[in-house]
Formats: structure tokens, sequence, C-alpha cells
């Protein structure tokens, strides 16, 4: 099945099964690995991705769902010379450790900001809540989306 | 204005970026599973649904073309059927004995997963089942014989003083049982491993792991292959914590089978559910202590039965146990100490390395006996440890004498301070009568813990490492320790750095591969920069002081002339290694039978504080602050360093209130991230961490190991607030909802 979306800016079209999961298109046919697979079930937010702005479990959609939709991705965010400030953010406090979890994080904070561009802390817990880190305890998250909130403004 | 050459701040000291942040943040890090190799097949696993017993047949189902697929069992292995490590009991595939649920026994590989997937569905195997033994009091009854003669896969005693000399003269004798459950890494990225095998090539295998020359060692007598020919390289690794230590030598195996008889490049990547329920978990326990008191709280001897539960394979149990048995006797002083401690088999999956290695298990169990004590006394949990802390000149139960300049009655001082520790449990207290739903409660832990390989182990590893000055001029640290998120990387150039005088930014790290980088040891016990950067500093000084006797470089420099020091050398002589071997310090010596000597180079000292509440209608617990303070030599980065003690404390927190493995006829029953509850963001508290900083004459500028630290101390400080709150001296970990719940009613 062909499907049509925009994809970091870009007009895209993918032939794909239709219930092919959105993670494994970006993945394996786009070669956009940034996107990670920790659980497959919607329970780690190691996949996370902006559709229609909405941030989704791209382990969740299938293709189908994507035709005519807009879809951001870590790799649409930012570059390695060209850091987003939530990616800035992230660098400076350690919200990274060992980094799998990080570009999922990165999006539910991008989500998070845009709802919200001034969070508190307790704001900041509840809206990553669905993003599981195993490395960082969240603390050094928490500063990173805080700093990050301050440089939006 | 006179012109000043550049100087530069030492590195050390000041948080440095992660060296490989950039390409973390933007998601361009690659991982295994983000590797293409074109036209590879995919690997899978068929496994045991039966703890024990033996293979009667393997059933093919007809409607799959079998022809397609690459079939591997026992009988394909072209060298030995054991997984290398300390011994060899454990085989990569069973053969006939199935000693454990989701024990491998065939492997398949195809280039479609939805087919392989299938075929993995297809195949059916029938057993002859045996009774299985299933945990440590039927494995300690010996009724059933799984392992060995008597079950037990490693025992150690040791013994200071003479314990049995002391119960006649005690004002009170204190016995309880302490117990501690499984845990599950949850690294967020599963275990995944590419195998290339023939040979022409001998065997090359790419994937997430701590310890590249665990894998080597594992795979030499499978393939009976030489060293050269067994080439590991480390691909980004999404988190280990002890979790990559050992399994991933059984997975590069499997993979390197696969792609043996196919003649293709194989990968395997396990899926949550198939990593959760297979790979090791932390060790089970179960502490028995007997302890002499005098009125005035001086504990006067201990009296310790350790046992942990090692599953089905030998793995590294023996060293697990080793450590948690040093640790049972926590940062006392006292005269005559007794530990029986026990490794046992029992048919679950293998237990294994996991932060703390066996030391979380026996301080949870001191530190609660330690606040039953106190109440039974009537004193402060404080007041009985200020009584009882071990100071420099005196001896640990191993007999090492401590001199390290740390004192812990003013860690625990700075830790009551900083924390308004008495006001907060008199409040409490207060709180708790007037408040009928929520109750709360404030507890604390003190414990040490060692840095590096137990006793002998250092030396025995004798690690290298290499920096180089390579061709293009650029400086170069060769070592086989990983980096797994903790910081290695850059720590390493912050060391190297620093001996050199120079910038971390023109430092690089080579990728862990043992074609090319030195033995430098496993990436464990919180020894990566305190053993192994030591090592990158003596090599980093032999750069320099090279580049110095052949006249390049003057003793101070500047940035821009150490680079042209470094053009310059390499334009008339090539490039330049020098490598650094591990030297033991002066004066450690250790006994390995008799358990007595200098256990760890040095110790990371902690005092650890909870505040919790409870919900009594839910019996949910919460922990609403937490206070890590700790002393750990010279921070190098203190992000970095930071950020590991959160980790660890989320994961400590996560072990006393979440973690629970669900075992059913040995068969992890909630292997999923639905049903096996690591803590979210919302359900941590902020954690504060604290250091205190001794510098360690033998450590990189002072460092000390500090990785595993965290994780003994939240689950005792937890459970001993738990007991304030509610008055129930609960002895078991984890303490979810339902068991909390249970307590209230049995009492
Ligand atoms: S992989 Fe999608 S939520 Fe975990
Ligand atoms: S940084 Fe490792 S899981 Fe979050």
């Amino acid at each position: 099945m062909k499907i049509n979306f925009k994809l970091n800016e870009k007009n895209i079209s993918v032939d794909a099964p239709p219930m092919k999961r959105l993670l494994d298109v970006l993945r394996e046919d786009l070669g956009l690995t940034g996107s990670k697979e920790g659980c497959g079930e919607g329970e780690c937010g190691a996949c996370s991705i902006m559709l229609d702005k909405q941030l989704v479990n791209s382990c969740l959609v299938p293709i189908a769902q994507c035709e005519g939709a807009s879809i951001l991705t870590i790799e649409g965010l930012g570059t390695e010379e060209n850091l987003h400030p939530i990616q800035q953010a992230f660098l400076e406090c350690g919200g990274a450790q060992c980094g799998i979890c990080t570009p999922g994080m990165v999006m539910a904070s991008f989500d998070l900001l845009k709802k919200n561009s001034n969070p508190t802390v307790s704001q900041i817990q509840t809206g990553l809540a669905g993003n599981l880190c195993r490395c960082t305890g969240y603390v050094k998250i928490i500063d990173s989306v805080t700093k990050a909130a301050e440089t939006f403004k | 204005m006179t012109m000043q050459k550049q100087t530069f701040s030492s590195p050390i000291g000041n948080s440095v970026q992660r060296k490989e942040g950039p390409k973390k943040v933007t998601g361009r890090s690659k991982y295994i599973d983000d590797i293409e190799f074109k036209n590879c097949l995919h690997g899978t696993t068929i496994r045991s649904t039966i703890p024990r017993g033996k293979i009667k047949q393997i059933n093919f189902a007809q409607d799959i073309p079998w022809h397609e697929f690459t079939v591997v069992t026992a009988k394909d292995i072209p060298g030995q059927n054991h997984v290398a490590l300390i011994t060899t009991d454990q085989p990569f595939l069973a053969d006939t004995d199935i000693n454990h649920a989701e024990e491998p026994i065939l492997l398949l590989a195809h280039q479609d997963k939805i087919l392989l997937e299938r075929a993995r569905q297809a195949i059916t195997i029938d057993y002859e089942t045996l009774p299985p033994v299933l945990s440590i009091p039927e494995a300690v009854e010996a009724q059933t014989i799984i392992w060995g003669k008597d079950n037990i896969l490693k025992s150690y005693h040791l013994e200071k003083g003479n314990i049995d000399s002391i119960w006649s003269k005690a004002d009170f004798i204190i016995e309880d049982t302490y117990e501690t459950g499984a845990q599950e890494h949850v690294y967020i990225e599963t275990n995944g491993m590419v195998a290339l095998a023939n040979k022409q090539d001998g065997v090359t295998i790419w994937g997430s792991m701590q310890c590249p020359y665990y894998v080597q060692k594992a795979l030499i007598p499978l393939f009976n292959f030489t060293e050269d020919k067994i080439r590991i390289i480390q691909t980004e690794t999404g988190g280990g914590f002890g979790g990559k230590e050992e399994y991933p030598s059984m997975l590069a195996g499997h993979a390197a089978l696969l792609a043996w008889k196919s003649g293709k490049v194989v990968k395997m990547i396990y899926d949550r559910a198939e990593d959760m329920a297979c790979t090791t978990k932390r060790h089970p326990s179960r502490t028995h202590h007997k302890t002499a008191v005098n009125k005035d709280g001086r504990i006067l001897g201990l009296d310790i039965q350790f046992i942990i539960d090692g599953g089905a394979y030998a793995t590294l149990s023996s060293v697990v146990l080793s450590r948690g048995t040093i640790h049972a006797a926590g940062p006392y002083n006292i005269d005559h100490v007794r530990i029986d401690a026990k490794a046992v088999a029992t048919n679950s999956v293998p237990y294994g390395a996991f932060r703390g290695f066996g030391a979380p298990q026996s301080i949870f169990a001191l530190e609660r006996h330690l606040d039953q004590i106190a109440r039974k006394l009537n004193l402060s949990a404080e007041e009985i440890r200020r009584r009882n802390f071990i100071r420099d000149g005196q001896k640990t139960a191993t007999g090492q004498l401590i001199n390290e300049g740390v004192d812990m009655e003013s860690l625990l001082d700075r830790a009551l301070k900083h924390t308004h520790y008495k006001q907060k449990q008199r409040q409490f207290l207060d709180d708790n009568i007037s408040n009928t739903k929520i109750k709360k409660g404030i507890g604390l832990a003190t414990f040490m813990h060692g840095s590096g390989f137990t006793g002998s182990g250092e030396k025995y590893l004798a690690s290298k490492v290499g920096i180089q000055l390579d061709r293009d001029a650029k400086i170069k640290v060769l070592s086989a320790s990983t980096e797994i998120g903790q910081g290695t990387n850059t720590i390493f150039s912050q060391i190297a750095a620093d001996a050199l005088n120079t910038s971390t930014e023109i430092i690089e790290i080579f990728t862990p591969d043992t074609k090319y980088v030195p033995n430098s040891g496993p990436t464990v016990a919180s020894r990566t920069t305190m053993v192994v950067g030591k090592l990158v500093q003596s090599a980093a000084l032999g750069i320099r002081h090279t580049l110095q006797k052949e006249g390049y470089l003057k003793p101070t420099h500047s940035e821009v002339e150490f680079r042209q020091a470094c053009l310059n050398y390499v334009k008339n002589h090539g490039e330049l290694t020098v490598m650094a071997e591990y030297q033991q310090p002066p004066g450690i010596h250790w006994n390995d039978q008799t358990y007595q000597g200098d256990a760890y180079g040095s110790y990371a000292w902690a005092v650890y504080v909870a505040e919790i509440q409870i919900d009594t209608t839910t019996y949910e617990t919460k922990v609403t602050n937490f206070t890590a303070l700790q002393e750990v030599g010279r921070v190098i980065n203190p992000i970095l360093a930071q950020g590991q003690i959160e980790g660890g404390v989320a994961q400590g927190i996560g072990y006393a209130l979440y973690e629970k493995v669900n075992l059913k006829d040995g068969r992890m029953i909630n292997a999923n991230m639905t049903n096996y509850i690591i803590p979210t963001s919302a359900d941590l508290p902020h954690i504060e961490v604290l250091f205190e900083e001794v510098p360690y004459a033998h450590g990189p500028q002072g460092a000390k190991g500090i990785g595993e630290l965290p994780m003994d101390g939240p689950a005792p400080a937890i459970l001993n607030a738990i007991a304030m709150a509610t008055g129930l001296e609960l002895k078991s970990i984890p303490m979810l909802p339902e068991d909390l719940m249970k307590a209230f009613y049995e009492n």
C-alpha cells in the first residue's frame, strides 16, 4: 500500500503493508533510526514522535494511519551542528546518559514545552511520565527541560 | 600589556560535556539495531518451557518451508558447548538436560522476520519432566540435588575474633531474617548482537555489551579458535547496570553459531519480553542475623548467614556472593564477626551481575537489623550507628585496616543536619497521630562500598591501557572499558587531558574493539574511573614525558605548543603508543583462603536519608524526598557523578517499592513493562546528591569508584522510614502495596 505523508518537513511516499508499525517504517524503510524501540507496547516512550502535532508512541501507530499526516521525528528537530534548544539543554545539564531514551525524551519535552512554555517541576514530572529512563533518575532530565524552558522564554 | 601564555585550568572537577552527547541528543548515535547490515539474516531462539527435565523430541510443524531456515542445535557446535566464564557448567544450547525455564535449545535464522516468528511458534518440544528446585529453602534442604553434590555453587566462611565466646557476655541477643527479591535491569536498549563467522575470517561480533574481552573469552572454546580469530566490537550501548556483563557472551555465541552455519551475517535482537524473561537478574537473597549487643548499644558480635539464589548455573554467583559477604558487616567496628555465605543452585534462570553485586542484598539486611536493634534498646537509629562506626586505625570484618581519612560520624552529622532529620522525625510522629490516612516516615542507612575487584582480583586481571599519538597527531585512548551511559568516554578524556595539560576536545576515545584495544578488564565493579582511569593517567603522562625527553615539549606549554609538539614528533618518528599496566598499590594483601586481608583498595562511604509517605487506603508508599551524601574521593565530573548517584538511587527506590519479578514454575510471568514497574518521573522525589571529597592516593587525581554505591542505600533507608511510619518491622523487599497491606493485616 502506498502512503503519502510529510516527514520532517518533506513530502514523502512509502510502500508498506498497511499494518506495519510507523516505528518500523521510520527505522527500516526510511533509515531514520533515531526513534528507538524499548518495549513495542506503548509503555516506554523511546519511540515517541510528533504526529499531526500530537505526541504518539510510533510503535503503536499502523502506517496506514499516516496518510496525509505530518510527522516530526528527532532527526527533524536538530542536528549535531545545529542543536535544538532542548537538545542543547539535555547536553548541558546531563539529561542523556546511555542515550537510548533520549530521542523519545526530547520529543516528549518538545511536546510538553509547546503546550506549556513555563512548566513547574511537577508539571514536567507528569508530562514526561510516559517516557521511561533507567539511567538518570530523571533529575537531570527535569533540569534539562527547565533550562530549555528558560531559553524558550 | 604582557602577552600571557595560554594556560589551562584542569578539566578535573569540571562538568565537561558528555563526549558522545551531541550524537545522543540528536538521535544520531548508532546502537546495534540501528546499524544496517545488508542481506543479513535474523536469528531467534527456541527455549525450554519447563524448569527441569530432559528433551525427548523436537517437533517441526509441517507447514513451514524449513529448507529456507538455518537451524542450529547443540550438535552443530564446532567447539565446546559451554559459556566460558568462571566455570564451564552452562551450555550455549541445551543438548539433553534442561536446568531452567527459558533455557536455549535451538536457534533459527531467516531473512524474513515475520516468517521467522511463525517458524519459532511451529516448533514444539516433548520433555520428560523432573521435579525442580525453585527456592532458597528447597535448595538448602537438598532433598533434590540439581547441582554438584549439595546444590551449593559456592560458599565462604569469614571469621573475625571469636563469636561464640561473646553470647554469654551480651545484654541482648537479637535475631531475625531478611529477604530481598530478584530485580530486572530494564536497560532501555535490549540485548542485541550481530555476527559474522567463517573459517577464513574467524568470528566478528558487534553488539551491546559491557565487557568485550569476556565475550572473546567465551567464544574461543565455542569455536576452538585462537583469540586473534575472535574479534569483538562494542557498539553504542543503551544501559547495562551489570545486565550486559555476562549475558552478551551467550547471545554473541548464538548469533555466531547461526552465522557459522548459514555463512551469512546474522542479527539477533531480543524483544522486551525475551530480554526480561531470559536474561540475568539480581540474585534473590535471604540473610539471617544473630547479634550480641550491650545495653549501651555497642555491638559485640555479628553472626550472619547470607544465602543468595544463583539460579541454574554458576555464572558469576561466586563473585557476587563474595562482594555481598564482605559488605555484610557494614562500616562498623565489631570485634567478633562470623559470616557464613552460600550461593545455592535452583532451577531458575541464572541470576547475574547487577549494580551493587551482592552488596545491596546483605546491606539491606544489616541496615534493617540495626534499626530493629535500636528500637529494642530504645536508641535512635543514628545513635546505634554512631556507637559502632568504624574509624581510621580500626579493622573491618576481613581484618582490613581502615586508613582513608574518612569519618562516618561527620558524614552522619552532615546528613542529619542537612535533612533536618530530628525535626522532621518529631513532626512526622505528631502528624501521624492526627492524620489517620497519610503516615509519614524518615529513615536512614549508612554504608560503604568497595571500589574495584575484590581481593587479588585486580592483580590477576593486570589491566592494560594505551594512549596513542597517531599519524594525524591526534591523541587516542585505547581501552576495552566501555561507555554504557556512565560517562567513561568523558572521564577518560578529562583524565588524559589533565595529564597532558591540554583540552579534552583533542582527546579521542577508540571504540572498544578487541582487534585494536588492550584488555583493560571488564566494565564492572566501579573500577573504570579508579583503576582504569589511573592507567589512562599513567599512559598519558608517558606520552608527555616522551615528548619532553625528545625535546618537543617544554615542562609547561600552551595548547598550541602541545599540538605543534605532537605534529613534529609524528613527522619525525611516526606514531607513538604508550601502554600502562596495573600495578597493585603497595601494602595490599589478601588471602583468598581465609577471606582475610585488604578486600578493596578503597571504599566509598555514604549516608542516605529517605522520607516517605504511605496512603493507608491504597497502601501505596511514595518517597517524598531523598538525600544521598557520599564520600567518593575526588569528583572528576560533578554532573556525571551526580547522574550516577541519581540513577542508582532511582533503581534502589524501584528495588524497594516497585520492582517484583513474579515467577511461576521458574518462569517470569510479568516479563513486560506493563506489569514489571520501574519508576517513572512521576514516581520519584527530588534526589539531592551531596559529596564529600577526600582524595584517594591511588586513584587518578584522587578519584574512587562511584557507580554501584547508590544501589546499596535506598532500600534499607526506605524500609526503615516505613518502619518509623507504621511501627511495622518489615523484613523483605520489594514492598509493593499488596505486601504492605498484608503486613498491616498480619499485625
Ligand atoms: S517502544 Fe513504543 S512505547 Fe516503548
Ligand atoms: S539515558 Fe539511559 S535510559 Fe535514559
